[in-house]
């Protein structure tokens, strides 16, 4: 932006943006600013006020101060919570994140077939969450006749209680996790690495590198700022995780797979708390989104300068 | 111009959708104006058939018909703890409705549902509602909160076939825990199936343990005047969750499938992959419609009891009013609440309609249900729909005679879900961990329901 431009810029008042159409603007914008407001920003503001109050929705509210988050402070599912949402996204951070681009990288060598390589990567993004946790269940049925321990048991393990024991629990839901979101990366990375221009395979293979030196020396970097995104996207993701543990545990056993999203809900509606508590929950949500702001701010401060390829 | 033209277009659509979030602001009518006064019920289940709406929308105009003032309006509608705070909050629950015993002591606690004390007791019926049946409408505040129905005792369901092909007897149910530990060890031995199950998530784990506690003589909570103190690590909940632990890892009797709620359970059951399990006498019904299972595995038998003291959870529905409902809307509720589910337990004309379209509506009826009233009232409303009846009651019989000995005892009274919630870490810690220590498992659960009772 060049000086005439601030100082041009700094002249407008209410009248010339007026007469220069920014009604018209306004309008277009309009139905986005209304929809955002009534179900994006409207509900987070409702949240951050709920979260000093104590209300059973019927009476009006009361203030009561930092109370719901020293209940939440105080809780001993806290630490358990966190603790395991940390274990899920580690998990997911060490077998899950490599997953998508190793395809991607694959698949745009496979210059045949690579349609229809994305469609099946993709398609496990199109079947419905419920639905994929229902088929997964089959997969983790504990008895011998469970999908995957009958195949184990043809080489003589298991059988292995998938969702039944707490140590197994949370490499369990990643795998399936995992399964369910690597597709949506997998055409991230593939739409980046189309950008990667073919002169440089071309001058890497004339250098006389092998596939591996190809894609460390000219893929990786080219992918560099989009992999830098979609790591904090699946850190933001992973420290949210809810549907997986809900709907395969509800947090069991003996909360090993509680996880704080889950822990949110539970206050709200149900579970070790009796629900109702609709205080804690929104103080809870609001702890955890500053704290995934604090972290986002952080990342892009210490990425900056490796995000640019 | 052109311009000019966008600018009136923007100031018309800011008005517009300022006036629009205005209306969406303003709260809904009241529902009453000269005396006459309108209501929305609970009336049908997402997925009924429109022959249940239909009869529903049907009985609505004769209760209209009956009190001219009340206009009823019926509305598809089931319980659910996650949605029912948005429906209270935005105004789209319907005035009355049924909740769960289970739910209703934590919505009465939290203010959630209306004090409809004065008008319940002024029923001519009142006084001769069975008093533990009432209890599950009961504040701690001992004032009434809505009209008990669809009352059933907690029993034990186990599949007949499983049992034969096990060398048991299904004639003979256990009777004893001892016995149905044996049972259950006979019956995945032979069949390979689960001898024994139980649910352990969702509060329902801590639901059952109760219920087996109760059984074995245990109670979950003592009261003293106004004050609560937790006893969840009494005795026969060591000792039932001793029974799990012993089936799961001793006999291996349980598989390894352990992870169940209301819904698994049920299925895996009516898929004959359960030999055993304990829930609530009425699960029939949902055996039939959701699941299909084929009754003639099906059995029930009165619960398996421990101790002198021991006896049968009970459960059923509470039909509450809305915490916002006026004064007016209230009476009238009730006055619905009366006439469309209790009616029919006191009154043969109502008996009979409602078993007919249950039949018409392919619906089990017969399904053995606890009495709300006295025994004698109860055996006069089965003789009135005996011709109606089409699930197999000789199956059982076991549960249908131990209901009028077995005492039938109410949930713990204070932050029932709550301690339910607290238990459910337990059952699933024994059932996933061969070492795990019963007594301070169930010392920890204890802390935790304890500070919720002084809380609240």
């Amino acid at each position: 932006m060049t000086v005439t431009d601030t100082a041009h810029r700094q002249r407008r008042s209410p009248l010339t943006w007026w007469r220069g159409g920014g009604a018209g603007a306004l309008l277009f914008l309009l139905p986005m600013l209304l929809i955002f407001g009534l179900f994006s920003w409207w509900p987070i503001l409702r949240t951050g006020v709920m979260s000093f109050q104590h209300t059973n929705l019927v009476e009006p509210a009361q203030w009561i101060g930092l109370e719901n988050f020293r209940n939440v402070l105080h809780d001993p599912l806290l630490p358990v919570a966190i603790r395991n949402t940390a274990y899920f996204a580690g998990l997911a951070f060490v077998f899950g994140y490599p997953v998508p681009l190793l395809m991607a990288v694959i698949m745009s060598d496979a210059r045949r077939l690579r349609g229809l390589f994305s469609m099946l990567a993709y398609l496990p993004v199109v079947v419905p969450p419920a639905v994929a946790v229902l088929l997964w269940r089959f997969f983790y049925d504990a008895s011998p006749s469970g999908v995957f321990n009958s195949v184990l048991g043809k080489v003589g393990v298991g059988p292995v209680p998938w969702l039944e024991s707490s140590h197994a629990v949370m490499p369990a839901l990643v795998l399936e996790a995992t399964w369910a979101a690597a597709g949506g990366t997998v055409i991230i990375y593939l739409a980046a690495l189309v950008s990667v221009p073919p002169e440089l395979y071309d001058a890497a293979e004339a250098d006389g590198a092998g596939v591996f030196r190809k894609i460390w020396h000219v893929t990786l970097p080219h992918l560099r700022g989009i992999m830098l995104i979609t790591l904090i996207l699946q850190i933001i993701g992973t420290a949210q995780v809810f549907l997986e543990p809900y709907l395969f545990t509800d947090g069991g056993p003996d909360n090993s797979s509680l996880t704080v999203l889950l822990l949110i809900f539970n206050y709200a509606f149900g579970s070790t708390t009796g629900g109702g508590d609709y205080g804690s929950a929104t103080a809870l949500s609001l702890m955890l989104a500053v704290a995934l702001a604090i972290l986002s701010f952080i990342y892009f401060r210490v990425t900056r300068s490796w995000s640019t390829s | 111009m052109r311009i000019k033209r966008l600018r009136s277009l923007a100031v018309v659509a800011t008005l517009a959708s300022l006036s629009t979030l205005a209306a969406c602001g303003s709260s809904s009518d009241a529902g009453e104006s000269n005396g006459k006064v309108t209501i929305t019920v609970e009336g049908w289940r997402p997925g009924d058939g429109k022959d249940t709406i239909a009869a529903v929308k049907a009985q609505a105009a004769a209760f209209h018909k009956e009190n001219p003032n009340i206009t009823v309006v019926p509305k598809e509608w089931q319980w659910n703890a996650a949605t029912f705070p948005a429906q209270l909050a935005g105004g789209t629950l319907p005035t009355t409705f049924r909740v769960p015993f289970t739910d209703t002591k934590s919505l009465v606690e939290r203010g959630q549902v209306a004090d409809v004390d004065s008008v319940i007791r002024a029923l001519p019926y009142f006084t001769q509602l069975n008093p533990t049946v009432l209890a599950a409408a009961q504040g701690t505040d001992g004032k009434i909160y809505g009209l008990p129905s669809d009352v059933y005792a907690s029993g034990l369901h186990y599949n007949r076939t499983l049992f034969t092909q096990a060398g048991l007897d299904p004639e003979k149910p256990p009777t004893t825990w001892d016995e149905v530990r044996a049972d259950a060890k006979a019956i995945h031995d032979k069949t390979g199936q689960a001898g024994y199950a139980t649910m352990t998530k969702e509060n329902q784990g801590g639901w059952i343990l109760t219920t087996l506690t109760y059984a074995l003589g245990g109670q979950m909570e003592t009261q003293s005047g106004d004050t609560f103190t937790a006893t969840v690590n009494n005795e026969a909940t060591k000792q039932a969750l001793g029974y799990l632990h012993d089936m799961r890892w001793s006999d291996d009797s349980m598989s390894g499938n352990t992870s169940y709620n209301w819904n698994s359970i049920n299925q895996a059951f009516a898929a004959g992959k359960v030999g055993m399990y304990l829930s609530g006498s009425d699960v029939y019904n949902a055996l039939v419609t959701t699941n299909k299972i084929n009754p003639d595995e099906y059995g029930l038998a009165a619960m398996p009891l421990g101790s002198p003291d021991g006896g049968a959870l009970g459960g059923g529905s509470v039909n509450v009013v809305s915490a916002k409902a006026t004064k007016a809307q209230a009476a009238a509720a009730v006055a619905w609440d009366d006439f469309f589910r209790v009616r029919k337990y006191v009154d043969e004309a109502s008996a009979v309609a409602d078993a007919k379209l249950l039949v018409a509506d392919n619906q089990p009826v017969g399904t053995p249900t606890f009495p709300i009233f006295d025994q004698a009232t109860w055996q006069k409303n089965q003789d009135w729909i005996k011709s109606y009846v089409n699930v197999p009651q000789q199956q059982m019989q076991s549960f249908m005679t131990g209901m009028f000995t077995q005492k039938l005892l109410s949930e713990p009274p204070s932050q029932t879900q709550a301690l339910y919630g607290a238990l459910d870490p337990a059952v699933q810690k024994v059932l996933s961990d061969k070492n795990a220590d019963i007594s301070s498992l169930l010392d920890q659960a204890n802390d935790k329901v304890q500070q919720l009772l002084d809380k609240s």
